[in-house]
């Protein structure tokens, strides 16, 4: 019980709604991570407006640790995998999240305030391999 | 031009709200993700609030987006479909599962720990642009 952080938590995710609604309504873009970190390696595509959004909020997510910490103590990291599960993970997460179209924020928050029904059923279904996995590292390994 | 300052100024402000956000709640703590995952143990709930959060409001947010069509600047908003479900979706979405579960990281909170100097995000923020290109540019082209 004493970890439980419901309130931080809460916070948090209403500043990332929050976030979500002023980039769709400001630039008319979707706040899904992977999609976004994804067209700044398609190099196809000429048009500058297509790199200006997405440098500049992935630069706001990169910065936003060094202004966290001017206001309060930025809380730890703390990573238990190794350097080669950390890869393994990175591979997955990386194709999977091009292949499904999407991951935790396009899915989870942006499809899930649309009530999507794609967005729900991409949500369950690395929800639900989440748990297994988690499952089958903590109690079984 | 003022317009376009405006526009860039608010797509990076909302990528600090963003990663703030990201912090805040406990997701850039992979022991935390993983404490939230793992349901049949020592299950720690805490991480469901951030959905909880972040959809009471992006609803509100997304359905004057749906209404208007157009964003604050005029331009026309191009949202993706709401409906269609193919074997991509699920296969990519397990396979991500899987990987986040692994490393207890998904891609927004990797890349504000990235920021903070981790190590360990930068590994996984290399494997992962990796994993991106190795669909978008061999996989996708095998498949066709």
């Amino acid at each position: 019980m004493e970890n439980f952080t419901t309130i931080q938590s809460l916070v948090g995710g209403l500043l990332i709604g929050l976030s979500a609604s002023i980039l769709i309504l400001s630039s008319g873009k979707i706040a899904g991570i992977s999609g976004i970190v994804a067209g700044l390696m398609q190099f196809k595509n000429t048009s500058k407006e297509h790199y200006i959004w997405r440098i500049l909020f992935i630069t706001g997510l990169v910065i936003s640790s060094y202004l966290y910490s001017l206001l309060m103590p930025l809380p730890a990291s703390e990573i238990s995998a190794s350097y080669s599960t950390l890869m393994i993970a990175g591979l997955l997460v990386g194709f999977g999240t091009r292949m499904g179209s999407g991951c935790t924020s396009g899915h989870g928050i942006c499809g899930l305030s649309r009530l999507s029904l794609r967005s729900l059923i991409a949500t369950m279904s690395f929800m639900l391999s989440g748990f297994i996995v988690t499952y089958v590292l903590v109690h079984v390994i | 031009m003022m317009k376009h300052m405006m526009k860039h100024m608010m797509t990076l402000i909302a990528g600090i709200i963003f990663g703030i956000g990201l912090i805040l709640s406990g997701m850039t703590n992979p022991s935390k993700v993983i404490g939230f995952l793992d349901i049949t143990g020592n299950w720690d709930p805490s991480l469901a609030f951030v959905m909880v959060g972040a959809i009471l409001v992006g609803f509100f947010g997304f359905r004057k987006a749906e209404k208007t069509n157009t964003t604050l600047f005029c331009e026309p908003i191009h949202l993706p479909g709401k409906t269609h479900i193919s074997k991509e979706l699920i296969i990519g979405s397990l396979l991500f599962g899987a990987g986040w579960a692994l490393a207890g990281f998904c891609p927004g909170p990797a890349i504000v720990a990235l920021g903070a100097g981790y190590q360990e995000a930068i590994t996984f923020v290399i494997a992962m642009l990796l994993g991106m290109l190795i669909h978008d540019n061999l996989y996708e082209k095998l498949k066709k």
